[in-house]
């Protein structure tokens, strides 16, 4: 008998170590799949050889996509970047916080974060620039003493007049107007209806354009179609909107395409050329605006580049060659503007691809 | 499993005959036996072969700026894991540990920043809150007799739209300097955030009250059986209603740790953690269906949690693997104990049969 429960035994514990080592199988497994698929980063001897990473505010994103397709395709052209992508799948602060940790530890050399709230990344940020790391920010700033330089892709100002000026010219100077943006606390968005504001009162031109009304589709398709579509049954004699968002104009080009106000009333505002080329070709929207977004990837690398070799710092009034770009010049607060908005219509829409 | 001799169903023939016949085994169990192969053991010896392999296999993992960067997230779950656990050992569950969280920290950002309070005041007021939520939950689930799972899904919503009714869309970010960098400080190179003293704490606490109160040793009964428990004279509704106050008190100050380490108040703030508060848990050997598990385990499950997923950050991949990852793990820590188990039945029934041959060829 005893025997029996010596071998009980015995097998208690082989099943035990059996189960353990099962789960270290599994995990080695995980582990080095992960690790092979994964980017090191890359200590820089030389002054031409750097690693950078982009932090987008979230994966998966057309904009974002073709933000950091411009990164790619700079990195790819300069010889010894190693470029790489890490970020969260929501936009969410906390999550972007554990990724530049590990960005730190890996001694990456430049950081560029588009932030989800610009104060909550700061303290991450100032432990991987402690670490030796350059901080560069593109399209969503954090505050100004957690980074270098930050990439913005057009003047707000310029958003803001562009915008207008093509509203008007195609209600020939008069008429009800609507604003329909993203979410009633968007930064940007805020920004740029502000300056349309300030322009409609101030210039001459504009005094018999009347904005009636600005309204939120919060940046989700549905609620932007349905805002589009209550808009226009509450003010039937609108005859121009400006949609500042790429979802709102998209929805709105898609509700007045199928209703009877489709070539009556003018749509204007930022969309992406591939959303929008459709209306363009029926007749829905005439003309619309947005910057090329690669170009803040673009401008992200060779801005990394500068910063890396020393050449410069990223003070007021620095330049640094931008491959075809140009020259970029380093503005107030530290800024680079990538370039001014492009006006997209019928004639030019077909040779852009984004 | 081995935490509770007593309760323990180990009522299969072979487990009578295997007591009588070696008298020692399940009876006595130990000290050290019980530490070095019970459910928590377990726990603890993945964790050590998940940092051993990921030190091995992903570069950069070992080294002092790991032991930082993976504590400092693990703490607030961690925080409210400890209250987790003792509800989960009572049968309960709690989600809406996340949601109190959120309330508390946009709590904490209005009443800073709007009401101009003085921030100690601000954390009393958030630890009120939280203990408010708790004893709604509470309240529901003792009272009206209600399901908790059903309960705290609701107030897993509820607590997450007050705290947008409080907050609104803003952010604030102008908490204390000298507290937000405390928040996020270290001992020494250690690499150790001077935060863990207080979660250490915490934890100390929570054991002590599960292993070594009358209190605690009830919840395990009341896990098996709310009404064998009644009957033995455990107050049932009182020991769960104030689980659920702690737990919200203590999610309170995991939401005030942790918009002082992000320096943010947001009325999203804290979303989304109660899956890795379970999932923790439960990989720390705790058994869902209640009358299970121990502290021990239970640190070593948010460890394993934390460890899995720095490292896959680490090693650079994108969220969506480490979602699946922790679902993953989820479901495992789940029917790892009930699949063990059947395979241990069939073995005994294997060697009853056995037994029964050879005594009767004997």
């Amino acid at each position: 008998m005893k025997l029996f429960h010596l071998t009980g035994g015995t097998s208690v514990t082989t099943r035990r170590v059996l189960a353990i080592s099962a789960v270290a199988t599994a995990a080695v497994m995980a582990l080095a799949g992960c690790a092979s698929g994964g980017t090191g980063g890359t200590t820089s001897g030389s002054s031409s050889k750097f690693s950078i990473a982009f932090v987008p505010k979230q994966l998966n994103n057309p904009y974002t996509d073709v933000e950091l397709g411009g990164g790619k395709k700079a990195a790819a052209g300069l010889s010894g970047v190693s470029y790489s992508v890490v970020g969260p799948n929501t936009a969410s602060a906390s999550s972007q916080v554990s990724y530049i940790n590990t960005l730190t530890q890996k001694k990456i050399n430049v950081i560029a974060i588009a932030a989800n709230d610009p104060n909550a990344v700061c303290s991450a940020l100032n432990q991987a620039k402690t670490g030796g790391a350059k901080i560069i920010t593109f399209d969503s700033d954090t505050a100004k003493s957690c980074r270098s330089l930050f990439i913005n892709q057009v003047v707000s100002k310029d958003v803001g007049l562009i915008e207008v000026k093509q509203v008007a010219e195609q209600i020939n100077y008069q008429g009800d107007i609507a604003i329909l943006s993203a979410t009633a606390n968007a930064t940007n968005q805020n920004a740029w209806i502000d300056y349309m504001k300030a322009e409609l009162k101030s210039n001459p031109k504009y005094s018999k354009i009347n904005l009636v009304a600005t309204v939120y589709g919060n940046d989700d398709d549905t609620t932007s179609f349905q805002v589009a579509q209550g808009l226009l049954s509450t003010y039937p004699n609108l005859k121009g909107i400006i949609s500042p968002t790429t979802v709102g104009i998209a929805a709105t080009a898609r509700y007045l395409s199928t209703s009877s106000y489709k070539g009556k009333v003018a749509l204007v505002g930022l969309g992406l050329p591939n959303q929008m080329r459709e209306y363009v070709k029926d007749g829905t929207v005439k003309a619309f605006a947005l910057w090329d977004p690669a170009k803040i990837g673009t401008a992200a690398v060779y801005a990394a580049k500068a910063l890396v070799a020393g050449t410069i710092t990223g003070k007021e009034g620095d330049t640094f060659k931008a491959g075809d770009l140009g020259t970029l010049k380093v503005g107030a607060d530290n800024t680079v503007i990538v370039g001014p908005p492009t006006e997209f219509d019928a004639s030019n829409i077909d040779k852009y691809n984004f | 499993m081995s935490d509770t001799p007593t309760m323990t169903p180990n009522t299969t023939p072979h487990q009578t005959t295997r007591t009588t016949a070696t008298a020692a085994p399940v009876k006595a169990r130990s000290t050290a036996r019980r530490l070095l192969l019970g459910r928590n053991a377990n726990s603890v010896y993945v964790l050590v072969l998940i940092v051993i392999l990921a030190s091995i296999l992903v570069p950069y993992f070992a080294g002092t700026a790991t032991v930082s960067f993976l504590l400092i997230d693990a703490i607030p779950i961690l925080l409210m894991a400890m209250p987790m656990a003792l509800i989960i050992i009572s049968g309960e569950i709690d989600l809406s540990v996340a949601s109190t969280a959120g309330l508390s920290a946009a709590t904490m950002g209005v009443l800073f920043h709007n009401q101009h309070w003085n921030i100690w005041w601000v954390f009393v007021a958030c630890i009120i809150i939280g203990l408010l939520c708790g004893a709604f939950n509470g309240v529901l689930i003792t009272t009206f007799g209600l399901p908790s799972l059903a309960v705290t899904i609701g107030t897993l919503a509820l607590f997450r739209g007050l705290a947008l009714v409080v907050i609104g869309d803003s952010a604030v970010a102008d908490f204390p300097t000298d507290l937000t960098a405390f928040a996020t400080s270290t001992i020494g190179a250690t690499g150790i955030p001077t935060f863990m003293i207080f979660v250490a704490v915490v934890v100390i606490v929570f054991a002590v009250i599960l292993h070594f109160t009358p209190f605690g040793r009830a919840l395990y009964a009341l896990g098996f059986s709310t009404e064998a428990a009644s009957f033995v004279g455990i107050r049932v509704n009182r020991s769960k209603f104030w689980l659920y106050v702690a737990s919200g008190g203590i999610s309170a100050f995991a939401g005030i740790f942790w918009v002082l380490r992000y320096s943010s108040a947001q009325s999203d703030s804290v979303s989304g953690l109660e899956l890795s508060v379970v999932a923790a848990v439960l990989l720390g050997g705790v058994s869902i269906f209640g009358g299970s598990g121990g502290i021990v385990g239970v640190v070593a499950g948010v460890l394993i949690i934390r460890t899995v997923n720095y490292s896959l950050q680490l090693a650079g991949l994108p969220d969506t693997v480490l979602t699946i990852v922790t679902g993953t793990l989820l479901v495992l820590s789940v029917i790892a104990p009930s699949v063990s188990a059947r395979i241990r039945r069939s073995t005994e029934k294997r060697r009853n049969h056995n037994i029964t041959r050879e005594v009767s060829s004997a």
